[in-house]
């Protein structure tokens, strides 16, 4: 079932105030998981919960909420039929997890309600998806946080719903357990094609799951679009500041060469002062400067992670350092110490107007 | 090594001015109640308390905390709720005027009912037109107690329910379940030992309060007497057997309540490890 939003906003508090939810649009079509992605108090979490019907949008614009072709605008969450991961699992502290997972079934009105032998089978069908079969009998304080989080999402699950939505679904676990509920999350969505909305403010996590990701500050939605395309084409400053690290430069161009300090970079731009923004993998170090690039720095970091090794790179001409990530074919073959002075070589570059806009980025020979 | 503060001779000094304190202030005055009611023997001490007029100001006070109970323990839920589950403008406001029962002194409170409720009151012409008497009667000891005790339920549930938040009721919502079956087995399992605690502290408010009762019951013997009143007037009339008899039957309950307060608490840490 796809999710219709348009001229969805909200206000909190008196009207007039500032809208944590500009009016917004957005179309997720049936089976697609979808990130909302943003820094917080980018209203990503108050689009959840109003997709959820757990907060209401404002009245006026008059805005409208559809799943299908079915209109939710006025429809209680009680009558909504979605499944909701909340980001601390929201258990019941004082059942069993075989009582939680059963909670939706349960409730149901007596005409609709499963036998208590259809509802025991389904909770044992649901316990065994998630692998929490021998924890039936358990209660939530007696299982680690992902076991908790693979409970809630079996609890979503019970009543079969169309939509699933999840807030910041693993954002209180740690980063192995993450990893492994992220994949098992992808799975289960491709097994049982429902619709999926989640909200992370990890950008990893929303590349990483997503089929197409919306990137939010201040209730706007900056851009939407698939994971890929937001890294390589980003629609704006915002969205490429946010999707990774950025290096900044800043300089006169004159006769086609960009100058700053004893800085110097060749670049195909108008005349006049200019800003460029590089990221720390578009960058190659050398012991000596380039026929395009005379960018000299000092080492003053060096932070071996895991497959690749993160430099911290220092200039006079320089307002705040740089970072750069080399492989470690390059990191012994120049021998990088702290105080080594190396030439940076950018390959790529890009470029923003005054607009937050992109402009013309085009790579370097 | 030692921790700062911790010298014998400190431990030793806090301890035992922590015990010499507590048995002249707390203990010895409970032994003096009962040793007083007990002081001509238990067959004067049983007459006294078997006495008909000491048997209806006990009857009135049960019936009076019975009636009492219900109400605050209603009040209380329903204010904790809309306090900690709504936000509405005056909503700190609301939360503030709950205390004021614990803020003004019970006589002031019992006062107010008065001038209110009283014959010559702004609403008691009215209902003395009616033919309808609060005051001096049974109903204007309900109001005034009921006043004096309903932030106890309120006070206990408040912090916890905040504390708690709405995550596990917006879970069950949208799950499907209607805002009783919420409240019947999601809210209540949640808060139901604060809920007795608060119950608890009521009852013992309710059973023992004194000045706001004393202004508006009119104290007639066998009538409009609660068991703290009669003790009173036993002891004015030099019947100091009969007032102890009443004081020790009133710390029965007052330990009795302590009991299980404690039995709770008990429970409950039990709960948590």
């Amino acid at each position: 079932m796809g999710i219709r939003l348009s001229q969805i906003a909200k206000t909190y508090g008196r009207p007039g105030t500032p809208r944590a939810l500009e009016p917004i649009d957005l179309e997720i079509a049936s089976g697609e998981l979808v990130g909302l992605l943003g820094p917080s108090g980018s209203g990503k979490t108050t689009l959840l919960r109003i997709i959820a019907g757990l907060e209401q949008p404002d009245r006026a614009p008059a805005g409208t909420l559809h799943f299908g072709s079915r209109d939710v605008t006025e429809v209680h969450v009680r009558d909504r039929r979605i499944g909701f991961v909340f980001q601390h699992y929201a258990l019941f502290k004082h059942m069993t997890v075989f009582d939680n997972v059963a909670f939706g079934l349960t409730v149901q009105p007596r005409s609709q309600r499963p036998s208590s032998g259809e509802i025991r089978a389904r909770v044992h069908q649901l316990l065994e998806m998630v692998q929490l079969e021998r924890f039936a009998k358990r209660y939530p304080a007696e299982l680690s946080g992902g076991q908790q989080q693979r409970v809630s999402l079996a609890r979503a699950l019970a009543l079969r719903p169309e939509v699933l939505l999840l807030d910041e679904p693993f954002g209180a676990l740690d980063a192995k357990v993450r990893q492994d509920l992220r994949r098992w999350l992808r799975h289960l969505h491709d097994e049982l094609n429902f619709t999926s909305v989640f909200v992370t403010h990890d950008q990893e996590e929303a590349l990483e799951l997503s089929d197409r990701v919306v990137v939010m500050s201040n209730g706007r939605i900056e851009q939407i679009d698939a994971p890929a395309r937001l890294y390589r084409a980003p629609a704006n400053r915002f969205v490429f500041e946010f999707l990774g690290d950025v290096n900044r430069l800043e300089g006169e161009v004159r006769d086609g060469v960009l100058t700053c300090g004893e800085a110097r970079l060749a670049v195909e731009l108008p005349e006049g002062p200019q800003e460029l923004l590089l990221r720390p993998h578009e960058l190659s170090l050398d012991a000596a400067p380039g026929a395009a690039a005379h960018l000299p720095m000092t080492v003053t970091a060096v932070v071996p992670v895991g497959a690749e090794v993160r430099l911290e790179l220092a200039a006079d001409w320089l307002a705040e350092p740089w970072l750069a990530t080399i492989g470690h074919g390059d990191f012994e073959r120049l021998d990088v110490k702290r105080g080594q002075r190396l030439y940076a070589l950018p390959q790529r570059w890009h470029r923003f107007g005054a607009e937050g806009q992109p402009a013309a980025k085009p790579s370097l020979a | 090594m030692q921790r700062i503060g911790d010298a014998p001779a400190v431990r030793r000094g806090l301890i035992g001015a922590a015990l010499v304190l507590s048995a002249l202030f707390l203990l010895l005055p409970l032994v003096a109640i009962f040793a007083q009611a007990f002081a001509q023997g238990v067959g004067i001490f049983w007459s006294n308390v078997s006495d008909h007029y000491t048997l209806a100001a006990i009857g009135l006070t049960l019936v009076i905390t019975v009636l009492t109970i219900p109400v605050c323990l209603g009040f209380g839920v329903a204010l904790a709720w809309l306090v900690t589950r709504f936000s509405f403008p005056g909503r700190r406001l609301l939360q503030t005027l709950i205390d004021i029962p614990f803020a003004v002194s019970p006589v002031v409170a019992g006062l107010i009912y008065l001038l209110l409720y009283g014959r010559n009151g702004w609403i008691g012409g009215w209902l003395d037109a009616h033919d309808i008497q609060l005051m001096f009667a049974w109903p204007g000891i309900l109001m005034v107690t009921i006043f004096v005790t309903c932030p106890f339920v309120a006070r206990e549930l408040i912090p916890l329910m905040q504390a708690q938040g709405s995550r596990e009721e917006e879970a069950a919502v949208t799950l499907g379940a209607s805002g009783a079956t919420i409240f019947r087995r999601v809210t209540l399992p949640n808060i139901r030992w604060a809920l007795l605690y608060g119950v608890i502290l009521t009852n013992a408010r309710a059973v023992g309060e004194f000045g706001a009762v004393s202004v508006v019951s009119g104290a007639i013997r066998g009538q409009t007497n609660t068991l703290p009143l009669h003790l009173e007037q036993l002891y004015q009339d030099y019947n100091t057997v009969g007032a102890f008899a009443s004081a020790a039957l009133l710390a029965l309950i007052a330990l009795f309540t302590l009991a299980a307060k404690a039995g709770l608490e008990w429970r409950a840490a039990r709960r948590e490890a």
